[in-house]
């Protein structure tokens, strides 16, 4: 049983590479199957998280003893060959990478998944790139996942076409591929001074290099964050970001939600495990106070729903960066509360956006502002409606009464999400890293950074109502939309998940206090992976 | 040699970033694509210069870093080539799509006023 558990840890990458390539080849027609596949493979990655979740906590010390799962690929002991670790931050951010893509998924089978392109496919590569990156051990490995889920995401983001997705397409995919050439540059350098690509080698090594090596290895390791701070979309590497989200299709932004994640969690990662995490430095909290200032200004100039939630995914990032880099221990596990709240609640504001824009008769949907002007007098002169590359359909189905009503009580509890208000779990969260910062060891960094998170709150709630009351309550001629209770339903439960988090702070929070003890005193993990012992119990190797 | 190669890296990762500054796509792709081999030989180069010292063990031979070139980065630049090469082939596909949506090569989809 043990030794069947112990392949629990490679499943969330192979599941969806196999499913990904079947789906390609069942043709279009064959939607049932397509879908059923889909699903199953996205329910088994969430089955498999939840069980990871399980077997790295304190609750099951059978199998790893300390929380700490190591799998070799090739059968090869590390440092030598590539092993995937499992531990409590991996396992929660797969929960929480699949519960997202799960809810997407459901979402898109309601409309979205229809015209022409493979999005299962791209679905599912995109989950394992993100899987993969959780998992991997490997620093190059991890270059490889990162490749995979850009490639997937490039992919979904042109998604449905027209000039804005190109264009801002362009711009996606340019920068991005900046960002690779710039992590492989990082870690060239760094394997070309340690002669390792294994995260936990690598921490041994670092501390036994010659200074002038060492000056070398710093370098690589900070061309290789900023690669990562390319991905968590900090300022002033962000201005793709806001563009790109919100005219992306509804479910593909809310994939999107831990796409940014990623890029911090590389940053977390590697940075404790690297026992770097006094140089992660204060540049990293001024990077972070910016993102959120400039994200603060984005939201109250923000005309769109799609472009203010973007924003607020900038903020989100902006005070997970702050909190890291002002290098208390404390603020990890509120910080990592903060994430899955972040995460949960960017992936329902997408969501919720896609059906928020079929209430709107005559505007112009998505980022109107960055469309050339020029053609517009031509539409109005001919009053031709403008034709819109975002109209679906109105799919026939089970329609949801009382659709208006259901969107503003969504509406409403994404919003308190987002500004961290009772009853939803972002008041714990904020509450938990505002008390981490001024609760004890204070310092001037911590106040600032407490302030700019109240007042980047207050300004959420004014952009937020301002643009709900628009939505909601303006005179203007708006129509229902018919709801269908496969995209309803994802949004529905997501927002039920978030109060399930509200009441159950507590034991989330000790979860996650275990979780930062352990990714600050990595010498468990670096101990694990390089020694021998879980290979001995692999199957099939020869007994000791 | 050390010189030489290092002064060629510069020379393309220099062009590269001036290219990929440019307003036009195409100077856009070139740049990337120069910046990409200067990544590459800069991978390459990790492993240590030198010459005969071919990656393989014969039998008994205990191997050794003085006579043997060191695999990993051959490895790497092999991964990091195909994996450019497929994102450069996608960004050339978007680049034509939007020179057709837009009937401009600007970044930006449009010429900026003069």
């Amino acid at each position: 049983m043990n030794a069947i558990l112990r392949h629990l840890v490679v499943l969330p990458i192979v599941v969806p590479l196999v499913v990904g390539a079947l789906l390609f080849f069942l043709a279009e027609s064959r939607r049932v199957a397509r879908i059923t596949l889909a699903c199953v493979s996205m329910l088994t990655q969430l089955g498999v998280a939840i069980s990871l979740l399980y077997l790295t906590s304190d609750a099951a010390p059978y199998i790893w003893p300390q929380g700490v799962g190591v799998y070799a690929i090739g059968g090869w002991p590390a440092p030598f060959g590539i092993v995937l670790v499992v531990d409590r931050l991996t396992a929660i951010m797969l929960t929480l990478g699949a519960i997202v893509s799960t809810s997407t998924l459901v979402y898109s089978i309601a409309r979205w998944d229809r015209p022409g392109q493979p999005f299962h496919s791209l679905l599912q590569f995109l989950t394992m790139g993100l899987n993969g990156a959780f998992l991997t051990g490997d620093l190059f490995n991890l270059f490889v996942f990162f490749e995979v889920l850009l490639a997937a995401s490039y992919g979904l983001t042109l998604r449905g076409a027209g000039e804005p997705r190109v264009r801002l397409g362009l711009h996606f995919i340019t920068i991005n591929l900046v960002a690779s050439l710039m992590f492989l540059v990082g870690v060239a350098l760094i394997y070309g001074m340690a002669g390792t690509l294994n995260m936990a080698d690598l921490a041994g090594r670092a501390a036994s290099l010659s200074p002038d090596d060492r000056a070398l290895l710093d370098a690589g390791a900070a061309i290789l964050g900023v690669a990562f701070l390319v991905k968590a979309a900090s300022w002033p590497l962000n201005f793709w970001l806001p563009g790109v989200y919100s005219v992306a299709a509804a479910p593909v932004a809310a994939s999107f939600a831990m796409a940014t994640k990623v890029g911090f969690y590389a940053l977390l990662r590697i940075g404790t495990l690297m026992q770097e995490y006094e140089r992660l430095g204060e540049a990293l909290f001024y990077i972070g106070v910016a993102t959120l200032v400039t994200s603060t200004i984005g939201m109250l100039s923000a005309k769109h729903v799609a472009r203010l939630v973007a924003y607020t995914v900038l903020m989100s990032m902006g005070i997970l960066l702050a909190s890291l880099g002002l290098r208390n221990e404390a603020l990890t596990a509120p910080a990592l509360f903060y994430l899955i709240v972040s995460a949960l609640t960017s992936c329902t504001f997408f969501m919720l956006t896609g059906m928020t824009d079929r209430t709107r008769v005559t505007d112009p949907p998505v980022a109107a502002a960055d469309r050339p002007e020029e053609n517009e007098p031509t539409y109005a002169a001919y009053g031709v409606k403008r034709p819109s590359v975002y109209e679906l359909p109105e799919a026939a189905g089970i329609a949801i009464p009382a659709a208006m009503a259901f969107l503003g009580m969504m509406f409403t509890a994404c919003a308190l999400l987002v500004i961290g208000l009772p009853p939803m779990p972002g008041f714990p969260a904020k509450l938990a890293l505002l008390e981490g910062m001024i609760g004890g060891r204070t310092s001037t960094p911590s106040w600032v950074l407490a302030v700019a998170i109240v007042s980047s709150g207050f300004a959420a709630i004014i952009a937020l109502s301002r643009i709900g009351m628009r939505l909601f309550w303006s005179v203007a001629a708006r129509e229902t939309p018919r709801l269908r209770l496969l995209e309803a339903a994802p949004i529905a439960l997501l927002v039920l998940l978030c109060l399930a988090l509200t009441v159950l702070a507590e034991p989330v929070m000790r979860y996650l206090g275990s979780t930062a003890r352990s990714l600050h005193h990595p010498e468990t993990t670096i101990e694990t992976v390089l020694s021998r012992e879980w290979q001995r119990e692999r199957p099939g190797a020869p007994a000791p | 040699m050390e010189a030489v190669y290092a002064i060629a890296v510069g020379v393309l990762a220099a062009s590269g970033v001036w290219l990929l500054l440019r307003p036009r796509t195409f100077q856009v792709l070139l740049g990337l694509t120069l910046l990409s081999y200067a990544t590459n030989l800069f991978i390459f180069a990790m492993g240590r210069l030198g010459q005969h010292t071919a990656p393989i063990l014969d039998p008994g031979d205990p191997g050794s870093i003085t006579w043997h070139a060191d695999p990993v980065p051959q490895a790497l630049v092999l991964t990091a080539i195909v994996i450019g090469f497929a994102t450069t082939a996608l960004l050339l596909v978007v680049l034509l799509a939007l020179r057709g949506l837009t009937g401009t090569d600007h970044v930006d989809g449009r010429e900026v006023d003069p």
